[in-house]
């Protein structure tokens, strides 16, 4: 029987599946990934947090529960920091004591600490230490490592052409890439489990595609490009996910073929807090390019999110309307 | 120019020492008060941590007295406060105001050290490098007998025996304090009522309970934001122990110099079974201290954090584990500008209903056991 491993379909999933399925599959385990976010998973989720936390972690003690009963293992790193001079939000480092403290009656855990924060050098060792859960055989957890990173290295480029992580999640995903045309980009920011959990986001990532726009993350946009742009910053943005943020937001302001911004932030989270402040900031000072808010809690409700998109996309049909006015305005 | 600095508890005794010795006018904000916090909630970003709101507030009264500089911590902490001198610099500009940041980051090394110093410079337009260091130096100490002070006011006010003395005492102080200036005749106050306040009556066999107060430090200090938490516990017979401290926060920055010393160690091995990595903010000391008070048999523990704050809703997690495991009993009180105070109220004297019904099962059992 090979060993199961449960990985909770939240928090940094989105980011990293293609990777931590290959690894463990090229490893011999069975990975089981939690089901989809749904109402019970939440309301569990929430039952079993304290109350104070931010919704998407309540959500991953969701999953986690959801998991709890049918695998040997589950896959929660500690995550300190995953590139030199940065960090993450302070709950990555705490969740799996979260956890453990929180839900009664839980498999063993793979919580291997993950710290890049002064250099990658320790790489080897974390993946050679996450590996050993399921093999003492080295060079079977290097060969793993390898074709994951390949994975996920080709996951990341298919990206850069336009595809988003929740297409690529559909069962029935073939690999087709969604046709670029012209004026019609919209950028949407906010935490991946935000954004790509079409459950948590109110499917706004279709909604918006429904509207004839295209959607376009910081995911789509190369890193090299990212990074770049954020070296302007006049204060350098130590949450790694904050600087993708914003170098994307720098990059889009300038980009004609963005026709709008949105911002997802979720209630109570504390990056979001800063840096949808930074962002909006930034976006109203140096463009005219329609902004929105929009944010998520427990009772967040439909048809708000719905009005809202909608107040979005007739500014950005106004707009176009209205182009060649305004620009013989200027 | 005029500097002035944000409040936290009694800190700004301190830097208003350091600043009168280099010989800079210093305007010292108002009290943190209803208007400090509805001025900064205004102009803050709406789920922004207390601490920036009131931080904002405090420069923006500060500036109305005329003050054009600003003078805070900030800087390496992974979390939020990270980010404060960039926001509130941002906010401050767009309302107007032409101000200098002068933002000093944790000294945690002799280079740091001297970068502080380096500000200081600034400041004071001397190149007296000595007198720089003294000054710094009479702040330190001044941090330190300050909060030695409040040990002993905590301590006297659970037991005295004329009901206000002790607080009618600390207004005086207060007035005196914000009246004088410079480091000896700060120094010089702090000693008459030190006097004064061991002359006071006491009833030295009271029981009292022990309540030890963790959590995110602004909360801890700042009583306008905990609702005079400490003074109110005081006078209900409480003797309060307050693991944070600006003058502990700031030696274990410095106790890498060999003669001075801190709790740190301390800490960490206490905190080490269910924390044992820095994740920003207090959230280590928190769970360390918490572990400490029930190795020292406080009857109970408070656990203060802002709404929303990252490392201490971590913490808040594992407390509710030490709480059954070491069983001591913990309070946890979420702060913010919503707080009401009638709820919060009722909650403070519910929990120390429970200390005393605990302590009271304690002796009888003791008695029976003994019988
Ligand atoms: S980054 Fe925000 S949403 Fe994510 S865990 Fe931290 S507080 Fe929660
Ligand atoms: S520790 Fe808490 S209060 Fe301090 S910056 Fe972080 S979130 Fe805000």
């Amino acid at each position: 029987m090979p060993i199961k491993v449960g990985i909770p379909r939240a928090l940094l999933f989105y980011e990293y599946y293609s990777l931590w399925i290959s690894f463990f599959e090229e490893l011999g385990a069975e990975v089981i990934v939690s089901e989809k976010t749904n109402k019970e998973i939440i309301d569990i989720g929430v039952k079993n947090t304290v109350d104070e936390a931010c919704l998407p972690v309540k959500v991953f003690h969701g999953h986690v529960m959801d998991l709890k009963n049918r695998v040997d293992y589950i896959f929660i790193p500690r995550i300190i920091s995953l590139t030199e001079g940065e960090y993450i939000c302070p709950k990555f480092c705490g969740l799996p004591e979260m956890i453990k403290y929180s839900i009664k009656d839980i498999p063993k855990f793979i919580d291997t600490t993950i710290n890049f924060r002064k250099s990658k050098k320790n790489l080897n060792r974390t993946v050679m230490e996450i590996g050993s859960y399921i093999t003492q055989d080295k060079k079977k957890i290097k060969r793993a490592f390898e074709i994951a990173t390949e994975k996920y290295n080709n996951h990341r480029m298919l990206m850069e052409t336009g595809l988003l992580p929740n297409d690529m999640l559909k069962k029935d995903f073939l690999g087709e890439v969604p046709q670029p045309s012209k004026k019609d980009k919209v950028l949407l920011l906010g935490h991946p489990y935000n954004i790509y959990d079409s459950y948590m986001s109110m499917e706004v990532i279709d909604k918006l595609r429904k509207h004839g726009l295209r959607v376009v993350t910081c995911d789509n946009l190369e890193t090299d490009v990212i990074d770049e742009k954020a070296k302007t910053l006049n204060k350098k943005m130590f949450w790694s996910f904050g600087r993708k943020i914003l170098g994307t937001t720098l990059h889009a302001i300038e980009d004609d073929g963005v026709c709008g911004i949105i911002y997802m932030a979720c209630f109570g989270c504390g990056l979001d807090s800063v840096i949808a402040e930074i962002v909006e900031r930034k976006v109203r000072r140096s463009s005219d390019k329609p902004f929105a808010m929009l944010s998520l809690d427990e009772h967040t409700g439909e048809a708000g999110i719905n009005t809202r998109i909608e107040a979005f996309v007739d500014m950005i049909r106004w707009r176009e309307d209205h182009e060649d006015n305004l620009s013989t305005y200027r | 120019m005029k500097i002035t600095f944000p409040h936290m508890g009694n800190t700004y005794i301190a830097l208003k020492v350091v600043f009168e010795e280099l010989g800079v006018e210093v305007i010292v904000p108002p009290k943190c008060n209803k208007n400090t916090l509805e001025l900064g909630t205004l102009y803050s970003p709406e789920l922004m941590c207390i601490p920036f709101k009131i931080t904002v507030g405090n420069y923006l009264e500060s500036i109305k007295k005329g003050a054009d500089t600003m003078f805070m911590w900030g800087g390496r902490d992974v979390c939020r406060i990270g980010y404060y001198n960039t926001l509130q610099r941002d906010i401050l500009e767009n309302l107007g105001h032409d101000i200098k940041m002068l933002c000093v980051k944790p000294m945690k090394s002799i280079r740091e050290i001297e970068h502080f110093l380096e500000k200081l410079n600034f400041v004071s337009g001397t190149k007296n490098y000595l007198k720089i260091l003294k000054s710094f130096i009479q702040g330190l100490k001044t941090l330190c007998r300050i909060d030695e002070f409040d040990d002993l006011v905590i301590k006297i006010r659970a037991r005295e025996i004329n009901k206000g003395e002790v607080d009618r005492l600390y207004s005086n102080f207060k007035r005196d304090i914000n009246n004088g200036k410079g480091y000896r005749r700060t120094m010089e106050i702090i000693g008459q009522y030190k006097k004064k306040l061991l002359n006071l009556e006491i009833d030295n066999n009271k029981e009292v309970l022990r309540v030890g107060i963790v959590g995110e430090i602004y909360t801890v200090l700042e009583p306008f934001i905990n609702h005079y938490l400490i003074e109110r516990l005081g006078n209900m017979g409480v003797e309060v122990h307050r693991s944070v401290t600006s003058s502990e926060f700031i030696r274990e920055q410095l106790d890498f110099i060999p003669f001075i010393k801190s709790n740190k160690h301390d800490i960490h091995r206490a905190s080490e079974p269910y924390l044992d990595t820095e994740i920003g903010g207090h959230a280590r000391h928190t769970v360390g201290n918490t572990v400490i008070y029930s190795e020292k048999n406080f009857d109970g523990v408070i656990h203060l954090l802002p709404f929303t704050c990252m490392p201490e809703i971590v913490a808040q997690s594992i407390l509710t584990v030490i709480e059954k495991e070491k069983d001591i009993p913990i309070l946890k009180l979420v702060l913010d500008e919503m707080t009401g105070e009638t709820g919060y109220l009722t909650r403070i004297e519910a929990f120390l209903d429970l200390l005393i019904s605990r302590r009271e099962k304690k002796s009888y059992e003791k008695s029976i056991s003994w019988s």
